[in-house]
């Protein structure tokens, strides 16, 4: 097997585990009441996390770009109760906007 | 599917990059596209191409992306409550987990909306691996996504759902603290672990009841 195929086969199957092991092995059943409540704070801090990464990530670097144009006018546009979908849109444009003026 | 129609042109053009780097990258024409049905994690197949064109290991390719998904793992413990059906079922339906597909079906109190999470990743799915194919084949047809802006659209989304989901003063302190964590490890830390240990901040949860 080349390389290539040996890693899409592990990386394949690594990522597939992850995702199907909650799911697969505890399916449908209730969560320890304690898990529960810590897992409460997995969606905003994870979430937070994201945004972080992917506002400002570069290559194990913080880069200030044109993203924070479009992360900015999108919390301006959820402060002005926008829905989600213009929001999203709104801060693609911007970021777009903001590259092609200032490069 | 209106919350995740923004996101479907943005999946595709990123999946016509991710084709475009694999095959500069030597990964030929199909292992990039079986990776994006099998893997459907943007980020780990961009770490892995990259180091495949750097000449790196197959371990070197691995533990980047396995660190890169070690969160759906985390994840996929957490919505373990809402799948429910026969083993197999669950199995097909959890493969619909990625960060965009998880960040939308959040429905507050930690919990999910199953039907919303795998209805979006079968959105994304094919415009994802389609997007794949297409930048396999025809190469960079639909222009840099960076140029197009569509780099701001996934924090954007993170972000929307944050505000709209941060309500409790537990999970603002969860988040700001997952924030600053990301934030402070994002320079000395690999790809990937940011995130990792920011998701860690639950543990607390855990320890306080």
């Amino acid at each position: 097997m080349s390389t290539t195929w040996l890693v899409v086969a592990l990386i394949g199957v690594f990522t597939i585990a992850f995702k199907a092991a909650g799911p697969v092995l505890l399916g449908g059943r209730e969560l320890p009441a304690q898990m529960t409540a810590a897992f409460e704070l997995l969606a905003p801090a994870l979430l937070a996390a994201l945004v972080v990464t992917q506002a400002v990530g570069g290559k194990q670097a913080i880069v200030l770009d044109g993203r924070l144009v479009g992360v900015g006018t999108a919390i301006v546009a959820v402060r002005l109760r926008a829905p989600l979908i213009v929001a999203i849109v709104a801060a693609a444009v911007a970021t777009a906007l903001a590259r092609a003026l200032f490069g | 599917m209106k919350r995740v129609s923004p996101l479907l042109p943005a999946s595709a053009t990123f999946g016509v990059a991710y084709g475009v780097l694999a095959v500069t990258a030597g990964m030929g024409v199909f292992a990039p596209i079986v990776m994006s049905a099998t893997t459907f994690a943007g980020a780990a197949q961009f770490a892995a191409a990259s180091v495949i064109r750097d000449g790196g290991s197959v371990l070197a390719a691995v533990a980047a992306a396995v660190l890169l998904n070690a969160r759906y793992l985390a994840m996929s413990v957490a919505i373990a409550p809402a799948f429910q059906g026969s083993r197999l079922r669950r199995f097909f339906e959890s493969q619909m987990l990625v960060d965009e597909s998880w960040a939308i079906s959040q429905v507050g109190g930690g919990r999910i909306d199953r039907r919303m999470l795998v209805g979006a990743g079968l959105f994304l799915f094919p415009c994802w691996v389609g997007g794949t194919a297409l930048g396999v084949f025809g190469g960079d047809v639909l222009g840099d996504p960076k140029r197009l802006g569509l780099d701001a659209a996934f924090p954007a989304l993170f972000l929307v759902l944050l505000i709209t989901l941060t309500v409790s003063r537990r999970a603002i302190v969860a988040a700001v603290a997952g924030g600053v964590i990301a934030l402070a490890l994002l320079p000395i830390a690999p790809a990937g672990m940011p995130v990792i240990a920011a998701s860690a901040v639950c543990l607390a949860g855990l320890r306080r009841r």
